[in-house]
C-alpha cells in the first residue's frame, strides 16, 4: 500500500528550544534580533522542502516559570511580533508555509484576521495562523482589560501539570473565546467573494457589493460586523493551526471545531494512537483536519554529545513534547513508527539552530525521502497545497449557489 | 540650503485613484506595493506611507462601490516591504482608538528591527461608532477623549520602548549572560485610559522610538503634534495658508522644549506633469475628470446634501433641492457638520461659475496639486519649502503602481540640480533622513 508522504514542519523560536541553545558556538547570538538571522533559518527549511515553519510568540517576556516572569539573564529574552516577522520572511522565500503564532486572548479578532489575510497576500498563499490562548495573569496585566487569576500549577503522578477547578473554568472560557475568534476570522476571509472586484468601467463600479458580506458575528465576548477591509486572501482561508496538549478541560475540542491542522504531543506510539482517536471522536463539521505531532529534537551523529553539552550549560526544558536525541536514521524510524498510529506529519522543535535544523533538512528529510515518505520537490505553491487541503469554499458564495 | 523632504503615499481607498486607467494594476497584490516602494527608494524619498480604514465606507446604507475598496493591514505589508527595500522609511497609519499600547508598541518596535531603523507610525484616532462595530470595545470613545487617549497611548508606547536599555542584549556566549542585569525595567502605568504593569518583550529598536507622524488641523491636533510628533501631515493648499500653519505649529514647539527642526511639516500633494505647462494643465484636468466620474460626482453631492440625488444628470445644473438635515447618509468618511451652510456655499460657487454638478464637484474637491512641466513643478516645490510653507510633501500619485515614475525620473533630478534634494541617502534610518536626531 502506498502511504501518503509525511508532512514536516519546524518550530522556530530564538536560537532553539533548549535554554542553552544560544550558547552553541554555531549560533551568532548577537544576530537573534535581526531579519537576517530568521531569513537564514527559513531559507534552510525551504531548501529542505519542509511544509511550513511556525514562529513562536506571546504577549509577555519569555519565562520558564508558570506563575510569572523570571529575572534570568542567562536565557534568550525578547521576541518579535510573529505575524510581522513572517511577513518580512515572505518576499525572501517562495514556497514554504509561514505560520506565526498570535494569541486570541488580548487581541482584536478583526486585527488578527486582516493581519493573517495580509500575510497570505504578501506570501501569495503561504500563510497560516497558530492560534494561542494566554492564561497568564502577568500577560493580562499588560493590557489591564481583564482579570486573569494567577494559576497555581499542580502536578499529577505522571508529572503532568493539572489545572485546579478555577483554572479549568478559565481555560475552557479562553478556548471558547479562541473558537469565536477563529470563526470571526474565517467569516471575514469569506466576506469578500473571490470575484468581488469587477472594475466595471461602464457603470463606474470598482466592486460588486453584492459579493461583499456583513458577517454579523455576535458572541458572548465580542461582536464583529464586517465585511473585512482586506479582500479574500489567495488561499481563500489561510491554514489555522492549534497546538493542543490534551491537558485542558476541553481536550481537542478547539482544534476539532476550528483548525485545519492540530499539533499534538504524544510520548509513544500507543499514546499517539490514543490521541488520534480522541481528536477524531470530537464533534466537527466535516472539513479535513491534519494531525501532526510535536517533537523536541537533537538530531545528528553527535546528537547525544551536543545534548549533553547543552544540558551542562542549562537544565533541559520541561517540555510538553517528547524529547528525542539521536541520528537522523533513528528519528526517521520513530516518525514512521508513530505514523502507524495515525500521525500524518510532524512539527519538529530544533533544540538548537542552526545545527539541529540543518540535520533535519540535510539528513532527516533525505532519509525519509529514501524511504518514500517525503517529497522530493514542492508540487504546490500554497501551504494548503503542501498539506493536501482543498481551497476553502466560500460560505457566502455557496449560500448563493444553493438559493440559485 | 534648506532641503526638501519627500514621501510617497500608496494611493488607497478614495477617488484619487484612477482604477479605470489601463495602466492601473492591483491595489492588493504585493507586487504593486513593492513596485511603488522601489520607485520611491530609487527617488531617494524619505518614506513610504500607508493609510488605514477599519470599516468599508457606506453611502445610503450600502457599501460604496465606485472607488477602490479593500486594502491589506498596513504593518504586515510594511514588514514585507522591509525585505525588498534598504533605506526607505516605512510609515503605517494605525488607529490609537482600537488598539492597545503593549501590542501596538511591540509591533512597531518589531518593524523597526526588521527594517533596521526605518519604522514610522502615523497616529490617528476615531470616535466613530460605525468603525467600532468591528471591535471588542465598540464605539465607546467620546469625541473629546480621542486626543487624551492618543496622547496617553504615545506616551506609554515611549515608556515601553525606553524600558529596554539600548545595550540590553549582551549575548555573551562565554559567560552565559544573555541580558545585562537590570537592562529591562518594569513598566507601571496607571492612567486615564490604560493600566499597564509588567515588562515589555521587544528589545529597543534601532531608532529607539519609531518616527511619530500625525495629521490634524484643529487646535488640539496642532497641540498634539507639537508635543508628540516628528512629522505632521497637513493639507494647506496655498503658500499663504501653508506659511501661516507652518509658523503656528513651529511656534508651539518651544512650549514643549523642542526645536523647530524636530517637527517636519509635510502636506499631502498631488501632481500632474507634462512637457509644457499647458500640456500638464490639460492632463491635470483629464485626471480630475477620471477621478470624478459621473457616478462619483452624484455620490459626492449625496454626501453633502444628505439625500438621494441619483435622479439628477451629473452633467446638468445643480438641482434646486434643499439638503436633508439629518446626519448619517454617509458612513466611514468625514461627516459634513453643517449641511445647510456647506450646500449654500457649493450652490453659490456653481451659480457664479456656471458649473455642472460634475464640474462643481471637481472644483470643490481639488487639493494641493503641482501642475506643470518638470521644471515648473520643481520650482514650485522649492518655493514652498524655501519660504517655510512646508518642509516637504507626501505625494499622492493617481495611478497604482506606476504613478510615481514620471516624478522620480523627471522632477527629482531637477530638485537635485537645484541642490535642495539629496542625491543619495546620507544615513541609514528614517530619523537620519528626516534630520530629526536620535530619540529623546
Amino acid at each position: 500500500m502506498t502511504r501518503a508522504p509525511l508532512h514536516l514542519a519546524v518550530a522556530l523560536d530564538g536560537a532553539g528550544w533548549h535554554p542553552a541553545a544560544w550558547r552553541d558556538p554555531a549560533v551568532n547570538a548577537r544576530e537573534l534580533f535581526t531579519a537576517r538571522h530568521w531569513a537564514g533559518l527559513v531559507a534552510e527549511a525551504e531548501r529542505g522542502l519542509l511544509d511550513f515553519v511556525t514562529i513562536e510568540d506571546a504577549l509577555g517576556l519569555q519565562t520558564s516559570r508558570l506563575d510569572g516572569p523570571d529575572e534570568r539573564t542567562g536565557e534568550v529574552r525578547g521576541r518579535f511580533d510573529a505575524v510581522l516577522l513572517a511577513a518580512a520572511l515572505a518576499p525572501l522565500t517562495t514556497r514554504i508555509g509561514l505560520v506565526p503564532t498570535a494569541t486570541t486572548t488580548h487581541t482584536e479578532p478583526f486585527h488578527v484576521a486582516i493581519g493573517i489575510a495580509s500575510l497570505d497576500h504578501v506570501s501569495l498563499g503561504r500563510a497560516g495562523w497558530r492560534v494561542q490562548v494566554s492564561a497568564r495573569a502577568w500577560e493580562a496585566a499588560h493590557f489591564g482589560r481583564r482579570q486573569i487569576p494567577a494559576l497555581i500549577p499542580k502536578r499529577d503522578t505522571a508529572g503532568q501539570w493539572v489545572p485546579d477547578e478555577q483554572a479549568r473554568e478559565l481555560i475552557a472560557d479562553l478556548f471558547e473565546e479562541a473558537a469565536d475568534a477563529v470563526e470571526v476570522a474565517r467569516r471575514l476571509w469569506d466576506s469578500w467573494e473571490d470575484d468581488a472586484e469587477i472594475r466595471d468601467v461602464a457603470t463606474g463600479r470598482f466592486v460588486d457589493r453584492d459579493k461583499l458580506h456583513y458577517i454579523d458575528f455576535a458572541g458572548s465576548r465580542f461582536s464583529v460586523k464586517g465585511p473585512s477591509i482586506t479582500p479574500r486572501p489567495p488561499q481563500g482561508q489561510p491554514v489555522v493551526t492549534v497546538l493542543d496538549h490534551g491537558g485542558s478541560p476541553v481536550p481537542y475540542e478547539l482544534p476539532a471545531r476550528a483548525a485545519d491542522v492540530v499539533l499534538v504531543t504524544p510520548h509513544s506510539r500507543d499514546h499517539a494512537r490514543d490521541i488520534v482517536e480522541q481528536v477524531r471522536s470530537r464533534p466537527r463539521d466535516g472539513h479535513p483536519l491534519k494531525v501532526l505531532a510535536d517533537l523536541l529534537v537533537h538530531v545528528g551523529d553527535d546528537a547525544a554529545g551536543r545534548k549533553a553539552r547543552l544540558d551542562e550549560l542549562a537544565a533541559p526544558p520541561e517540555s510538553d513534547a517528547y524529547t528525542f536525541a539521536g541520528t537522523a536514521a533513528e528519528l526517521a524510524d520513530l516518525l514512521l513508527d508513530w505514523r502507524e498510529a495515525g500521525i500524518e506529519g510532524y512539527r519538529l522543535r530544533p533544540a538548537a539552530v542552526p545545527s539541529d535544523l540543518a540535520a533535519i533538512t540535510r539528513e532527516l528529510a533525505p532519509e525519509l525521502r529514501r524511504r518514500g515518505a517525503f517529497r522530493s520537490r514542492y508540487e504546490a505553491a500554497t501551504l494548503r497545497g503542501h498539506l493536501g487541503l482543498p481551497h476553502a469554499i466560500n460560505r457566502y458564495a455557496s449560500q448563493k449557489a444553493d438559493i440559485a | 540650503m534648506k532641503q526638501v523632504h519627500l514621501a510617497a503615499h500608496f494611493p488607497g481607498v478614495n477617488n484619487t485613484t484612477v482604477w479605470a486607467d489601463p495602466r492601473s494594476r492591483s491595489q492588493i497584490d504585493f507586487t504593486s506595493f513593492a513596485d511603488l516602494a522601489r520607485t520611491a527608494e530609487r527617488g531617494k524619498f524619505d518614506f513610504f506611507f500607508l493609510a488605514e480604514g477599519l470599516r468599508l465606507r457606506e453611502l445610503k446604507g450600502r457599501i460604496h462601490d465606485l472607488d477602490v475598496v479593500g486594502r491589506p493591514e498596513s504593518l504586515t505589508v510594511l514588514a514585507a516591504l522591509a525585505s525588498v527595500t534598504e533605506r526607505l522609511g516605512l510609515a503605517a497609519t494605525v488607529n490609537a482608538t482600537f488598539n492597545e499600547p503593549y501590542e501596538l508598541a511591540r509591533r512597531l518596535a518589531t518593524l523597526d528591527h526588521l527594517s533596521a531603523g526605518r519604522a514610522a507610525w502615523n497616529v490617528v484616532t476615531t470616535s466613530d461608532a460605525f468603525t467600532g462595530e468591528n471591535f471588542r470595545r465598540g464605539g465607546y470613545l467620546d469625541r473629546s477623549e480621542r486626543y487624551t487617549r492618543a496622547e496617553e497611548f504615545v506616551r506609554l508606547s515611549r515608556e515601553l520602548w525606553d524600558s529596554w536599555r539600548p545595550d540590553a542584549v549582551l549575548a555573551d556566549q562565554e559567560s552565559g549572560r544573555f541580558l545585562r542585569s537590570g537592562a529591562v525595567s518594569a513598566v507601571s502605568h496607571r492612567g486615564r485610559h490604560f493600566t499597564v504593569e509588567g515588562r515589555f518583550n521587544v528589545p529597543r529598536g534601532p531608532q529607539g522610538h519609531p518616527v511619530i507622524i500625525q495629521a490634524g488641523d484643529s487646535d488640539e491636533g496642532r497641540e498634539f503634534a507639537a508635543a508628540n510628533a516628528d512629522v505632521i501631515f497637513s493639507r494647506h493648499g496655498t503658500l499663504e495658508e501653508g506659511r501661516a500653519f507652518y509658523a503656528d505649529v513651529k511656534r508651539r514647539l518651544a512650549a514643549h522644549g523642542r526645536q523647530p527642526h524636530q517637527l517636519k511639516i509635510m502636506p499631502a500633494a498631488t501632481f500632474a506633469l507634462g512637457d509644457t505647462d499647458a500640456e500638464a494643465a490639460e492632463r491635470a484636468a483629464e485626471i480630475r475628470r477620471q477621478q470624478v466620474g459621473p457616478q462619483t460626482a452624484i455620490a459626492f453631492l449625496e454626501q453633502i446634501w444628505g439625500r438621494d440625488m441619483s435622479a439628477y444628470d451629473p452633467e446638468g445644473p445643480l438641482p434646486d433641492v434643499e439638503p436633508a438635515v439629518e446626519q448619517g447618509v454617509s458612513q466611514g468618511r468625514v461627516q459634513v457638520s453643517d449641511r445647510v451652510a456647506v450646500a449654500a456655499r457649493w450652490r453659490a460657487v456653481a451659480e457664479e461659475k456656471e458649473l455642472s454638478i460634475r464640474e462643481l464637484v471637481i472644483h470643490m474637491t481639488g487639493r494641493q496639486s503641482f501642475v506643470g512641466s518638470p521644471a515648473t513643478v520643481a520650482a514650485q516645490i522649492e518655493e514652498f519649502v524655501r519660504t517655510d510653507a512646508a518642509d516637504g510633501f507626501i505625494l499622492v500619485p493617481h495611478l497604482t503602481p506606476g504613478g510615481l515614475d514620471d516624478f522620480v525620473d523627471r522632477v527629482v533630478p531637477l530638485l537635485q540640480e537645484r541642490g535642495v534634494f539629496r542625491t543619495d541617502y546620507a544615513g541609514a534610518t528614517l530619523r537620519d533622513h528626516l534630520g530629526l536626531g536620535g530619540a529623546a
